[in-house]
C-alpha cells in the first residue's frame, strides 16, 4: 500500500503540489521471511552423511608378504541371515556342535551386547577418548591418532562380517555401523564358504546335517 | 480544568530498513543453498552413527535400484562434457549440440553407452528422460557391466589429464534400506576391479548411543 499525503491545505492555484510519498514494505518483509525460511531448510536439510568403507583390492598379482596376524581367540564371525536376523562363533567354526552357532539380531540387546562385552577394554578407552574431545581437551587431531591407536591394539578383538543373499542394505550398513560403536577397527567383508552355508542350515535344522554327516557325538 | 490532550500518534512503521536487511539475508541463503540432484527413485538410506558430510564437489554417486540396476552421476559438468567427448570419440558417434546440453542436464545416467539407444535417449524431453529413467538403469552383473563401461570411461578420462580418478573423486554409493545385499554386492565388486577400493555409503545420522551406561 503506497499512501500519498496530500497537504490538508487547500492547492493554491500555479503552486506545486507538496507530496509525501510513503510505501508500506510489511508484506515485503514478510515474503522475504518465508523464502529465507525456505532457504534456511533447503540448506540444512539437504546433506546426508556418509560412511566409509575400504575394501581388498582383487588384484592378484600383488603378494602379500607379510599378512596380518589374527587372534583366533579374538575373533567373532557374523553372518547376516534373512529376515533381519544374524548368527555368530567365535574362533573356528565346529561343524559338529550345532549349538556353537548363535542367533542375535541387530537391536542394541543383540549384536552390540555382545561386542561391547566382548571388547570392553577397547570401548571404555573410546569412550574416554570421545568425552575428552566433547570437553575440549585434545584436539581431533590427538583423538584420531589415539582412538586408532587402541582399535588396533593387540587385545582388541576382530569381525568378519558375512551377509548371506536374504541379508539386505540395511544389515549390512547396521552391521558396519555397530564396529563404529563398538569401537572395533579390524573387521572385514568376506564372502560366505560352502562351510558357512552347512553352519545356518545346521543350526535352522537344530544339528541334523551334522548327524547325517556323522559328525556330531551322540 | 483543562483537559490533557493526548497527541495523536501514527502506527506506520517504517519498515525499509527490516526489507533491507532481509534482502541481504535472503540473497545469503539463495547463494549458499545447494539443491538435491534429481533422482530417478527415491531411496530412505539406511541409519548410522557417522558423522562425515558429504562433499560439495568430486563426487560420483551410484544409486542402487531394489532391484539390482544402477544409476550414476557425475557430479561436475564439465566431467560431463568431457566424457561424453570422450564417447564420441570411441564409439564414433557425433552428438548434436542439443543432445550434449540434454546430457549435461540430466543428472542421472541409467542408459548403456552405444551408438543405438543412447543417442536416442538424448533426443527425448527431459520429462520424457525421467519417465524413461525410472523404468531404465544399468546393468551390474558381469554378463554386460553396463556401470563399469561409464566408469571406465570417467577413469579414462580423468587419466588423460594426468589425475587419478580415485584419489581426486569421492564415490558414494547410495542404496534403499531393503535393497537386498545380493543387488549391492555386484557394484562393490565393481568398483574393486576399477581399483577404487575406498568408497562411501550413504546414510542418515543417528544418535550415538550410550554405550556404558546400559552395562
Amino acid at each position: 500500500m503506497a499512501e500519498v499525503n496530500t497537504g490538508s491545505e487547500e492547492p493554491k492555484k500555479g503552486k506545486p503540489q507538496k507530496r509525501t510519498l510513503r510505501v508500506d514494505f510489511t508484506p515485503m518483509v514478510d515474503m522475504n521471511m518465508l523464502l529465507i525460511t525456505f532457504f534456511m531448510f533447503c540448506t540444512t536439510l539437504s546433506k546426508p552423511q556418509m560412511m566409509n568403507l575400504v575394501v581388498p583390492a582383487k588384484d592378484k598379482n600383488i603378494e602379500i608378504k607379510d599378512p596380518p596376524k589374527i587372534d583366533k581367540e579374538r575373533t567373532v564371525t557374523v553372518i547376516l541371515g534373512a529376515d533381519n536376523k544374524c548368527y555368530y562363533y567365535i574362533g573356528d567354526p565346529n561343524y559338529a556342535d550345532w549349538q556353537s552357532l548363535h542367533e542375535t539380531d541387530y537391536s542394541p540387546a543383540g549384536l552390540r551386547a555382545l561386542l561391547v562385552e566382548k571388547n570392553v577394554k577397547a570401548v571404555r578407552e573410546i569412550v574416554d577418548l570421545r568425552n575428552k574431545q566433547a570437553r575440549n581437551e585434545i584436539p581431533d587431531s590427538t583423538f584420531k591418532k589415539q582412538s586408532a591407536e587402541v582399535k588396533d591394539a593387540k587385545d582388541a578383538w576382530n569381525v568378519m562380517i558375512k551377509p548371506t543373499s536374504g541379508a539386505t542394505f540395511n544389515n549390512l550398513v547396521a552391521v558396519l555401523d555397530e564396529m563404529q560403536i563398538c569401537a572395533i577397527g579390524r573387521y572385514a567383508i568376506i564372502d560366505m564358504t560352502d562351510g558357512d552355508n552347512f553352519l545356518v542350515k545346521n543350526y535352522q535344522e537344530k544339528g541334523a546335517l551334522s548327524q547325517q554327516a556323522g559328525l556330531a557325538p551322540k | 480544568m483543562s483537559k490533557i490532550k493526548q497527541k495523536k500518534h501514527s502506527t506506520f512503521i517504517d519498515m525499509t530498513a527490516m526489507s533491507d536487511v532481509t534482502v541481504l539475508l535472503l540473497t545469503f541463503f539463495m547463494s549458499t543453498a545447494t539443491f538435491l540432484p534429481k533422482e530417478p527413485i527415491q531411496v530412505t538410506s539406511p541409519g548410522s552413527v557417522m558423522e562425515i558430510k558429504i562433499p560439495d564437489a568430486f563426487i560420483t554417486t551410484i544409486l542402487i535400484r531394489p532391484d539390482g540396476k544402477a544409476y550414476v552421476n557425475f557430479d561436475r559438468p564439465n566431467d560431463r562434457r568431457a566424457i561424453l567427448n570422450k564417447i564420441g570419440k570411441d564409439y564414433n558417434i557425433t552428438f548434436s549440440k542439443d543432445q550434449t546440453n540434454a546430457f549435461l542436464n540430466q543428472p542421472s545416467i541409467g542408459v548403456p553407452i552405444n551408438n543405438t539407444t543412447f543417442p536416442k535417449f538424448l533426443d527425448l524431453s527431459l520429462t520424457e528422460q525421467d519417465e524413461y529413467l525410472k523404468t531404465h538403469g544399468l546393468a551390474t552383473d558381469s554378463a554386460d557391466n553396463q556401470l563399469k563401461t561409464w566408469l571406465t570411461t570417467a577413469i579414462n578420462v580423468a587419466r588423460e589429464d594426468g589425475e587419478e580418478y580415485a584419489k581426486k573423486y569421492n564415490i558414494a554409493i547410495k542404496a534403499d534400506r531393503g535393497t537386498p545385499y545380493d543387488n549391492v554386492a555386484p557394484v562393490i565388486s565393481t568398483l574393486q576391479d576399477l581399483h577404487l577400493n575406498r568408497f562411501n555409503l550413504i546414510t542418515t545420522l543417528e544418535q550415538m548411543p550410550n554405550l556404558l551406561a546400559t552395562n
